[in-house]
């Protein structure tokens, strides 16, 4: 099952992420995850959110450049071993990944991991086919 | 018209003006005496070489009022140029000079296409700027209808153009640019305006720009030349063929010479642009160097003119840029910048020197076909505009994604390159 993240390119400039993270504020996006990938010169924001296609639009009102893209999103048990097991699964399936974060839920008892791996279709056939628990679109906006 | 007759015109008003020039100008007064010249020694076009050149730096000295050749109280008019590199210079105008510019105006903007029934929204500058109402009084010539509107507040040019009925625009091409975006923006479709054409100068442009121009605003982008020093726009304008502008010769001459050595170049060879006003009353200008580099064209247009051309401006010789040596016009950078799909026409170039090489970076807005999840596919984008102008210009460029709207539009002339090395 495929979620959408959101990418925004950001500057890395003083005052950049809070102007993004503010146009969400302000039009009542609450953000499920976030990574940010950084070189010296800019910056690639990644969000999960309830609603995709309306956190690009705001954004995209405010200057930002912004892309939907697919990615997988996996709940692992809590503890330790769990992102191991995951990355091991994919390991023996020759699969690159691209990037990965994750974030705890609030209750605590599992951990979500959002990986991009190069082929998105094989990473879900991979995974599920390993009997890994995987998130739909609308898990994201209930979480 | 033929050559023997516009020779023999622009000799005749040659002579005249080296004479006015020399007994009413103490400047050129004297230039004449220290070269040993008098204004008898012009007996043919050729003659113009004796002639000494006129420079900004000397129009300068004579701020502000020293170059008129007639007193004071025939003096109806006065202009200055914007003074961006230093004290302004002053142009006057009698009012046969201001007849004479509206007589040029009148023809750039009919080659334009624009009649009595056309709506002209100026959006130059009103003011000590040429731009407003160089235009306005060509619009006014002709009894077209001229929308004054001046430069600035987009939004208000957006709502006038459409409900007015805006036929022509005039602006810088920058502006027109930037008006585009907001139209866009504000979701004005263009087939519900009614733009034929725009007459855009003021500053240096390309090809790709007009290319832009004319798909985002649904009009024909015609390119207009002038300098205040000479009289303003009107100069030059360029016609329906777009294949360089026709210099109204037969009240401006036309040399082009290498800015390095002087000597003069034939048609056909890229120099520097040198002017003479052959029916200026108030301000006789002598072979000004004007710094653009171009070059001239001799023979029939297609579109029936004889008036000879030049050259889109591709550069300025004092703005021309060495980086480690090699010559670059900002010009160039725009040109191969805009041959890449997908990338804004707005940019920035930025020259240091950290230690001892000139360092050239280019910014560029990012765009959503720049832009990825990925960073290495943005690394990729990146590279790949670095490796496209180095082949274009010849050198190392580095270059820099910024957001969208972070570079500075302007709504006059667009500053395009910050230099910041010591020297």
């Amino acid at each position: 099952m495929k979620v959408k993240q959101i990418s925004v390119f950001l500057e890395n400039k003083k005052g950049r992420l809070k102007k993004a993270v503010h146009a969400l504020a302000k039009a009542n996006i609450n953000i499920r995850a976030l990574s940010i990938a950084d070189t010296s010169e800019f910056g690639i924001l990644r969000l999960m959110v309830p609603d995709p296609e309306q956190a690009k639009k705001v954004l995209e009102e405010n200057n930002f450049v912004v892309k939907l893209n697919d990615v997988i999103a996996v709940e692992v048990p809590d503890r330790p071993g769990g992102l191991d097991k995951i990355l091991g699964i994919l390991t023996r399936a020759d699969m690159n990944v691209e990037y990965i974060y994750a974030f705890v839920e609030k209750k605590g008892e599992k951990a979500i991991v959002v990986i991009r791996t190069e082929d998105i279709d094989e990473g879900i056939r991979v995974l599920r086919g390993a009997g890994v628990p995987l998130l739909s679109a609308e898990d994201i906006s209930t979480l | 018209m033929d050559e023997e007759k516009r020779k023999r015109i622009q000799l005749k008003r040659l002579q005249d003006t080296v004479k006015r020039a020399y007994e009413n100008v103490p400047y050129y007064h004297k230039r004449f005496d220290e070269l040993g010249i008098e204004p008898e020694d012009i007996e043919s076009l050729e003659d113009i070489k004796k002639l000494p050149f006129t420079t900004k730096q000397d129009l300068r000295e004579a701020y502000p009022f020293e170059m008129f050749a007639v007193p004071d109280e025939d003096i109806i008019e006065v202009h200055t140029s914007s003074g961006t590199t230093g004290k302004p210079t002053v142009s006057g105008y009698t009012q046969r000079d201001i007849d004479l510019w509206s007589e040029v105006m009148a023809r750039a903007l009919t080659m334009a296409g624009a009649t009595r029934k056309d709506r002209i929204q100026n959006c130059y500058g009103y003011g000590l700027f040429t731009g407003g109402l160089g235009v306005h009084y060509g619009a006014q010539r002709i009894g077209a209808t001229v929308i004054p509107i001046s430069a600035g507040n987009t939004k208000r040019q957006i709502e006038i153009m459409q409900d007015f009925g805006t036929t022509i625009l005039t602006c810088t091409p920058s502006y027109a640019l930037y008006l585009a975006e907001v139209l866009q923006k504000e979701n004005v479709e263009i087939d519900n305006l009614k733009l034929k054409a725009g007459v855009f100068g003021a500053e240096m442009w390309t090809e790709e720009m007009r290319d832009a121009i004319e798909e985002r605003l649904g009009l024909k982008a015609l390119n207009i030349y002038g300098l205040t020093e000479i009289i303003g726009p009107g100069v030059a304008m360029e016609c329906h063929e777009k294949n360089g502008l026709h210099i109204f010769e037969d009240h401006f001459y036309p040399e082009i010479i290498n800015p390095e050595t002087l000597e003069s170049l034939p048609p056909g060879e890229k120099g520097e642009l040198v002017l003479t006003t052959l029916t200026r009353e108030a301000m006789p200008i002598i072979r000004f160097r004007t710094r653009d580099i171009t070059t001239l064209r001799r023979g029939r247009c297609p579109c029936g003119r004889t008036l000879i051309r030049i050259d889109r401006i591709t550069g300025r010789s004092d703005d021309m840029l060495k980086i480690r040596g090699v010559i670059v016009f900002p010009s160039q950078i725009e040109e191969a910048l805009l041959k890449i799909n997908g990338l804004e026409p707005h940019y920035q170039i930025v020259v240091t020197r950290p230690k001892y090489l000139d360092e050239l970076e280019v910014q560029v807005e990012a765009s959503p076909a720049l832009f990825s999840d990925e960073v290495k596919h943005v690394e990729e984008a990146k590279k790949m505009i670095e490796e496209h102008l180095q082949r274009e210009i010849g050198l190392r460029v580095n270059v820099t994604l910024v957001e969208p709207e972070t570079l500075p539009r302007s709504e006059g002339k667009a500053i395009r390159v910050i230099d910041k090395r010591k020297f």
